[in-house]
């Protein structure tokens, strides 16, 4: 059969390449692009889903970031777009309408659980009890001392808390392409920020502004615009660096890795889920509604996402790291699929 | 006082003085000559150890050997429906499907944990931790074998089922074992167990064709292979070699022996230089921008893959294939000529068969240069990840160099690491092999004037 197929195959490449430029070839599975963080849940989703339907095939999972993906997805209709945008943070409006200039009317949004975002260490280096405030104080540009701002004069994270190791700030975080980015900046460094009553006084986006603003002398803020793994490798490389992952990804190295209370909480799927760790976020996916009857399987993947079999407790996704939604969370997420419920509309 | 005699002293004894430090420059270029090779050598030696140390053993995967029984009390399905006479193949396919989901609905993990419980009854309350022992892709390994051949109902069959990858770090070492439990991946009792069954023949290292026959795999890593991603590349070199190489070869033809030596020739000539010296990943800018945005071909297609990589070789093949027709002596044209040959049967009959074994070796050099890039791929969708194996050069795929990308950022890491050494020994395998049949071809095929 396989056989058979590859010889197909070859007559076909063979006539292919004669006709280049047939245009718009049909397709016939789903393909998904986007977030790095769901990248790994999406490609598992996609392989049960594979396996379960004989009459559908597996949908094809890329990469390049929550900003990457939609701006695929916002590119047109048409079976060289792709039909499903992952992403590790809810669409923007400006997206939103970059995909409504370009045809993409029918964007049905579908939460599939949450993720926490770690501060992750070797496990040879000192234990780190963090706060926001410590982590933005170590990466601002500008932070106050005696009620003045004075350019960041920290070196060592016991220069900002005596509670915190004798060890140099070196943060390696995620470049603005990754949605963990975002989270971060919002969830840590907004909120750290806030703390300090100079930037409380600050308001909107002059506040945003200025509490966004990170240092830039050599080596203490590192961004990393790939893979978790180069964030790995620095830490490999430089043993004082503390690097922000997702809280799947340290599950999967820990005898490497140790992880920051972060307001004395540890991250675990439980703390995430209960809400008593603080920098956690949820993970979505979004359908093409134009596609849903001309793709195959398209809606059928979307429920089989979110079902309770695949992310629910104890199923596949929640062995691989993600913390499944809430019962009543997916009843909702699972009936605006049912009625395609579409964003921004 | 100077005499003719001690002047010519005075001569040698100067050349004396300086051939010694002529002498001695010269056995320092010598020595920083072998230096400098032996210190290529030695990186080429230390690449070579240590991916063939790190990749080798990854071709050994812990595996279970066990008796597994198809207990119809559990597979408790249909026999496979036939054709009826009559019926449409699409209503057959129908329910060929409605049967398949069936099987797959099958507890599948309890043929498995019960082929473990044979072994050892003591276990029949841990069935749970007994099913985290394999990995999870068996399940449907299994279904699959039922579903070719269902005669297997009833029947006891010694299979080879991969165990966890987890299971398969533990085993080999790959995580420090005398790590506390919360740095541990596995449980303490999966740990036992994993031991207590490697202690047996239950569980051994043995050679997996996994790695080389399975498309890549996320829900169940131990399974991960590189069938996927070795079609994607073979449909790709194919699209290559189909293309680039008569379309080469025709342009180097006519550049060589019809075009007139003028402005515009040179000037073709020229870019045709430069365009073998353009860095790869313009060429997959151009693709994404032309065959995937303007012309809509399928994203991750090996097809286009192919057209964006021939672009690529195109130059290096016409290069190559004006050196080799560059190196026919003219007699052998003159003498063609001279007998009334026409120009074209002169090039056909005689300077290309003559020319062939520089053309092949070009082509196989451009061909196997193709086959080891990646960044243009990246940009067309190569990266994505596919559970299938692709039929066809229009199906999504990986390529080879991709799917090394694709591990190396696993999050799986003491797994993956073993992984992707592997992948890159079959890839130097593959074009080592095709410079050795480039070079074998070369050997046979010249002709010396």
């Amino acid at each position: 059969m396989r056989i058979i197929n590859s010889t197909l195959g070859l007559a076909v490449a063979a006539a292919a390449t004669l006709s280049v430029a047939t245009p718009s070839l049909a397709r016939d599975n789903i393909q998904i692009a986007g977030s790095s963080t769901v990248l790994p849940f999406a490609s598992i989703a996609a392989e049960e889903f594979g396996n379960t339907f004989p009459q559908f095939k597996a949908p094809v999972v890329g990469s390049g970031g929550t900003g990457g993906g939609m701006r695929q997805f916002c590119q047109g209709i048409g079976a060289s777009t792709i039909d499903i945008a992952n992403a590790s943070r809810a669409m923007k409006p400006a997206e939103i309408e970059s995909c409504h200039a370009a045809g993409v009317e029918k964007i049905i949004e579908v939460k599939i659980g949450y993720d926490g975002i770690v501060f992750a260490s070797r496990r040879d280096k000192a234990e780190f009890k963090l706060e926001p405030k410590h982590v933005w104080a170590a990466i601002a540009r500008q932070v106050p001392i005696d009620g003045k701002m004075v350019d960041n004069p920290y070196g060592r994270w016991n220069q900002i808390d005596k509670s915190l190791p004798n060890q140099q700030i070196t943060l390696v975080i995620p470049a603005s392409n990754h949605g963990t980015r975002e989270v971060f900046d919002e969830k840590v460094l907004i909120e750290g920020c806030k703390t300090f009553k100079e930037m409380a006084k600050l308001e909107g986006d002059a506040q945003k502004e200025a509490c966004l603003k990170l240092r830039q002398d050599s080596g203490t803020v590192v961004e990393i615009a790939g893979d978790y793994t180069e964030t790995l490798a620095r830490l490999q490389a430089q043993a004082d660096a503390i690097g922000v992952f997702g809280l799947s990804f340290y599950e999967s190295n820990l005898d490497r890795l140790q992880i920051a209370t972060i307001d004395g909480v540890t991250a675990t799927q439980e703390t995430v889920i209960s809400g008593e760790y603080p920098v956690s976020r949820p993970l979505f996916f979004y359908v093409k509604g134009e596609h849903i009857g001309v793709i195959p399987g398209l809606i059928e993947f979307a429920q089989f996402f979110v079902s309770d079999a695949v992310s629910g407790v104890d199923s596949p996704l929640f062995e691989a790291g993600l913390i499944p939604l809430s019962d009543d969370e997916r009843a909702k997420v699972l009936s605006n699929i049912k009625n395609r419920k579409v964003v921004g509309k | 006082m100077t005499t003719p005699n001690s002047k010519n002293a005075e001569r040698l004894a100067r050349v004396a003085a300086s051939l010694k430090k002529r002498h001695a420059a010269e056995k320092r270029f010598r020595f920083f000559g072998v230096l400098a090779s032996l210190l290529a050598l030695s990186f080429v030696a230390i690449f070579f150890v240590s991916i063939l140390s790190r990749g080798l053993p990854a071709f050994w995967q812990a595996t279970f050997n066990l008796d597994v029984y198809f207990d119809p009390a559990i597979i408790e399905v249909e026999p496979r429906p036939v054709p009826n006479p009559g019926e449409s193949p699409a209503d057959f396919q129908q329910r060929d499907y409605a049967w398949q989901s069936q099987v797959g609905m099958v507890n599948w993990n309890r043929i498995l944990e019960n082929s473990l419980i044979a072994l050892r009854p003591d276990l029949e309350d841990e069935r749970r931790t007994l099913r985290s022992l394999f990995t999870s892709g068996e399940r449907f390994a299994l279904r699959d074998r039922f579903i070719e051949n269902p005669d297997l109902l009833g029947q006891t069959v010694r299979l080879k089922l991969l165990a966890d990858a987890n299971v398969d770090v533990w085993i080999r070492g790959n995580i420090d074992r005398d790590l506390p439990d919360a740095q541990q991946q596995l449980s303490p009792r999966v740990r036992e167990l994993a031991d207590a069954f490697f202690a047996t023949d239950a569980l051994q290292m043995n050679f997996s064709t996994a790695l080389l026959v399975n498309p890549d795999s996320r829900s169940s890593p131990a399974s991960a292979g590189l069938g996927g991603a070795f079609m994607g590349s073979v449909y790709m070199i194919l699209v290559v070699l189909f293309l680039s190489v008569p379309l080469a070869v025709a342009a180097a033809i006519y550049l060589e022996e019809f075009a007139p030596r003028n402005a515009i020739t040179d000037l073709i000539e020229v870019n045709i230089n430069n365009l073998a010296a353009v860095p790869s990943i313009v060429f997959g800018l151009l693709g994404a921008a032309v065959f995937i945005n303007y012309l809509k071909m399928p994203l991750s297609a090996p097809l286009v893959g192919g057209l964006v990589l021939s672009l690529m070789t195109l130059p290096t093949v016409i290069i190559a294939t004006r050196a080799a027709l560059k190196a026919v002596p003219p007699s052998i044209r003159q003498a063609a000529l001279g007998l009334g040959a026409s120009k074209v049967q002169t090039v056909f009959h005689h300077v290309l068969p003559l020319a062939i074994p520089g053309v092949l070796t070009g082509a196989i050099i451009g061909v196997a240069q193709a086959l080891g890039e990646t960044a243009p791929l990246l940009l067309i969708g190569m990266s994505a990840f596919v559970s299938t194996i692709p039929g066809g050069p229009l199906e999504q795929s990986a390529a080879l160099p991709v799917q090394i990308y694709l591990w190396q950022g696993n999050e799986l890491r003491n797994f993956f690491e073993g992984r992707t050494a592997a992948a890159i020994i079959v890839l130097l395998a593959l074009m080592l092999s095709m410079n050795a049949l480039a070079i074998w071809l070369r050997k046979r095929f010249e002709t010396r004037w």
